[in-house]
């Protein structure tokens, strides 16, 4: 398998051209003034993913990991990056179970982010195949599938074109199991797979992180990843979930994030969420790529204000675990949520109302909960780095909490 | 020009199905080649995207008008008699079940339109003029085949064994209810039957038979001992102005899906005629342009509606699967629901014409009097038995316990979420302490249900 390899620090880029953005030069030949920081900055520096503590670059620190069943962790690993790492939990659904499916527009050549390379050889084009160029249709058939028994993985281009298809999400998929009572038929079988999130250069059309509109829903598990190692893990355990699954892919970590991955089969637990980092002075909650910001923000601040820090991976976003957040928030006094999309009604909302709900919580906090997230704009070209989560703007709300 | 050609047959050879996959990757990795570009004096050029079009030098618009409506089959005319000589209608015992399944539900029609009116059941729909379509299109299925149905199928039901207690659980949203007392009423379903339970949300259900068909073919490349299956999908001409409707004809007919997509066009979508709905040739014109077989057919007539829908499940299953397209034209002689007065929008002497002149049990009870199948005093005898049994079943159900509360909190996912099990408790002790706001009798167990 010849995986086309570019990876540095700064390189967030996807080589594939998104569907309706196909630019007439190649950006990258030229100096990316956005992608840049300025000579001065301390804080606001790129991700060094090569370092960062988020990531396990050794065979060993993946295999440490004590949510692996024993016999995987007395297994082998391999260097992947976050769409290695999916097109290998994908190939290995595949292998498992005849009645997995895998369709979406351009799957078949390999998806424009490269996740399904080599599937529709392996697998067939019965199993791995295109569909026209419609969203709605798309998750419908794959609803009709699941409800006969097969277990689709949809793919929809980029999570900003999920909206064609929220019907079938909200009233149908949602619903099924519901009103189909004790009938007992459901979409269950039903994971739908979605890169999201800003990238540098998406705009408004290639940025979106529409998660908070999907937690909205009865019936839906809405599942985020950081890292290779997480995305095959908590994939294969979408796939297996008898409740239909959103699986959103943070694609600027397709190619960013690596790290060794596990090579046998596994899952991680859906619902629950992960210390990253244990601290006793500020809890930090966030999922997805602006992890990696919070750790740098917390590295930076532990130094500066001689605090500890704890960070927590939701890893599900709903029905996400409020007992680990809660036990944490109980702990430190302090709460910050940080995520890329818009601050009104976004997951930080559920998470600080829930915190304040909390009686026992309540009553140990010491600082109101804040959020940092996406100012109430969309997502503008020129000013992507101003409106995403920077590390200086969760370094300051770190500031202000502790010293509140 | 010569980029241009090229460009198209490098595509062209990506496309190509034909190519196995190994080939098909070794294209993509290579620049187009130029052995497919247009010779000189050649009729036409395989442009990639409408491969067997000639070329012409008459400027020349393709008018709609310039085609014929398609026509609309019919085995049996108005008066009962079978019009082609070698049509072979089934056997007596069939048209005597089929009718008598019509006329049960119209009875059933009549009695639960009038509860609603009582206030005994919150909403009904009526089938009024449309079970032909249903009933005989139902008996042209196998009871393997899964069915997706929009709200208007009371028929395919019966034909299929859905019983009047069955129909009465779901109306009174007992305790019987599969559906757990969770959906409107006419909202049916059947796992034994192999009916996916209906939603309100129109057209939903046509993108997923496509892929519920799918699901059939591929089980049977997986099991070739599994029986050959295909998916009915019946919607109304309304639903077929949503998108999702075009979203299944075009992936079902790409993925060649064994469905047969059945549309009761009965002119009429709540107020809206179809001059308002579309301007093109009824629904059937649209399925010939998705690349789908496609036939039009007297939905009064059951026995042109049961053939077609024999013929079309066979064309389905041919050569690994393929969609086919029914138009079944009728007349809505009902009010659209109980929550709706059509005389609001049409004339009353438009529905009793429409009531006279030619409706689906008129027609098939004149073909069995014809052949001496059936007489004055059945007619009276099946129709009041029909009723009793409606009327039984009626007053059994009204008296059944509604589920137990419980259930409002199940079936939201495959477990009992942390979340749900709070919520639950938090709903249990607010009727405990506020007894005289909330009446539980009617519910299986009370609040007990919740405590768990």
């Amino acid at each position: 398998m010849r995986i086309p390899f570019r990876l540095s620090s700064k390189e967030v880029l996807s080589s594939a051209r998104p569907r309706r953005y196909q630019p007439a030069l190649r950006i990258d030949k030229y100096a990316r003034s956005y992608s840049s920081h300025p000579p001065g900055a301390r804080l606001n520096v790129p991700t060094d993913y090569s370092a960062t503590p988020l990531l396990a670059h050794s065979s060993q620190s993946a295999l440490q990991n004590l949510e692996l069943p024993l016999d995987v962790r007395n297994g082998t690993t391999k260097r992947m990056n976050l769409f290695q790492a999916i097109n290998d939990a994908l190939s290995q659904a595949l292998g498992a179970d005849d009645s997995v499916l895998l369709f979406g527009e351009d799957v078949a050549f390999g998806g424009v982010f490269r996740c399904s390379m080599n599937l529709a050889e392996n697998y067939g084009g019965e199993r791995v195949f295109n569909t026209p160029l419609t969203e709605q249709g798309i998750i419908g058939f794959a609803i009709g599938a699941a409800a006969e028994g097969m277990r689709p993985i949809a793919e929809i281009q980029f999570a900003d074109y999920i909206y064609p298809a929220f019907d079938q999400l909200v009233n149908e998929a949602a619903k099924f199991r519901y009103r189909d009572g004790s009938e007992g038929r459901h979409s269950g079988g039903l994971t739908v797979r979605v890169p999201c999130g800003g990238v540098g250069h998406g705009a408004l059309y290639h940025s979106q992180s529409p998660e908070s509109l999907f937690t909205h829903i009865p019936g839906l598990r809405v599942i985020m990843p950081r890292s290779p190692l997480q995305a095959k893990g908590l994939l294969l355990a979408a796939i297996e979930s008898n409740d239909p699954c959103i699986f959103m892919e943070p694609k600027a970590l397709y190619r960013a994030a690596v790290e060794q991955v596990p090579t046998a089969a596994y899952t991680l637990p859906l619902s629950k969420a992960e210390i990253l980092k244990e601290g006793s002075d500020v809890t930090i909650i966030s999922f997805g790529h602006p992890l990696y910001t919070c750790s740098s923000a917390i590295e930076k601040a532990e130094k500066d204000f001689g605090i500890s820090i704890e960070l927590i991976d939701l890893r599900t976003v709903y029905p996400w675990d409020k007992e680990c957040v809660l036990k944490s928030v109980r702990k430190t006094g302090r709460c910050i949520v940080v995520h890329e999309s818009m601050v009104n009604a976004g997951i930080g909302a559920e998470v600080a109302a829930t915190i304040q709900e909390d009686q026992e919580t309540f009553l140990r906090l010491e600082a109101p909960v804040m959020r940092v997230a996406g100012w109430s704009t969309h997502m503008p070209l020129l000013y992507e780095r101003f409106t995403i989560p920077d590390v200086t703007r969760v370094y300051d709300k770190i500031k202000k909490s502790i010293e509140y | 020009m010569v980029m241009r050609a090229q460009s198209y047959g490098c595509r062209f050879t990506r496309r190509n199905s034909l190519f196995p996959v190994a080939y098909r990757t070794l294209f993509q990795t290579q620049r187009c080649s130029s052995s497919l570009s247009q010779k000189p004096g050649s009729a036409g050029v395989r442009f990639p995207g409408a491969v067997d079009s000639k070329f012409t030098n008459t400027l020349q618009f393709e008018h709609p008008a310039t085609y014929p409506a398609i026509p609309t089959y019919r085995a049996m005319s108005p008066e009962g008699d079978i019009m082609d000589p070698s049509f072979e209608p089934g056997s007596d015992e069939l048209a005597v079940q089929m009718y008598k399944n019509m006329v049960a539900v119209s009875v059933m029609d009549l009695i639960m339109f009038d509860a609603q009116r009582q206030g005994r059941i919150s909403f009904y729909m009526t089938s009024q003029g449309e079970e032909g379509t249903c009933v005989g299109s139902a008996s042209a299925l196998e009871p393997e085949d899964v069915i997706f149905s929009q709200y208007r199928e009371a028929g395919v039901f019966m034909q299929r064994g859905f019983t009047f207690e069955n129909f009465m659980s779901q109306l009174f949203a007992n305790n019987k209810d599969p559906g757990r007392g969770r959906n409107m009423p006419v909202h049916y379903g059947s796992a034994a039957l192999n009916i996916h339970t209906i939603s309100s949300p129109l057209a939903t259900q046509i993108p997923q038979a496509a892929g519920a068909a799918y699901a059939l073919k591929m089980q049977r490349l997986i099991d070739p001992n599994t029986p050959p299956r295909i998916v009915a999908c019946y919607f109304g001409e309304g639903a077929a102005s949503e998108g999702d409707f075009h979203a299944a004809l075009n992936i079902a007919a790409t993925r060649s899906c064994p469905v047969v997509f059945i549309c009761r066009n009965n002119g009429y979508a709540i107020s809206t005629p179809t001059l308002e709905q579309y301007r093109g040739d009824g629904i059937a014109s649209r399925g010939i342009g998705y690349g789908i077989d496609t036939i039009r057919v007297d939905g009064n007539d059951i026995w042109a509606v049961r053939e077609v829908t024999k013929r079309a499940r066979e064309l389905a299953l041919k050569d690994g699967g393929r969609p086919v397209l029914i138009e079944a034209m009728s007349y809505r002689i009902s009010h659209h629901s109980t929550s709706d007065d059509s005389f609001a929008y049409r004339a009353r002497v438009e529905v009793e014409d429409w009531k006279r002149r030619d409706n689906p049990i008129t027609r098939l009870r004149k073909y069995l009097e014809s052949r001496s199948l059936w007489d004055d005093e059945q007619e009276k005898e099946v129709r009041a038995s029909s009723r009793r049994e409606v009327l039984k079943a009626f007053a059994s159900a009204e008296k059944e316990k509604k589920p137990p509360l419980r259930t409002m909190f199940e079936d939201i996912y495959e477990e009992l979420t942390p979340d749900l099990k709070e919520q639950m408790k938090e709903l249990g002790s607010i009727i405990e302490q506020y007894p005289d706001e909330y009446d539980v009798t009617e519910f299986e167990g009370g609040k007990s249900s919740l405590s768990n």
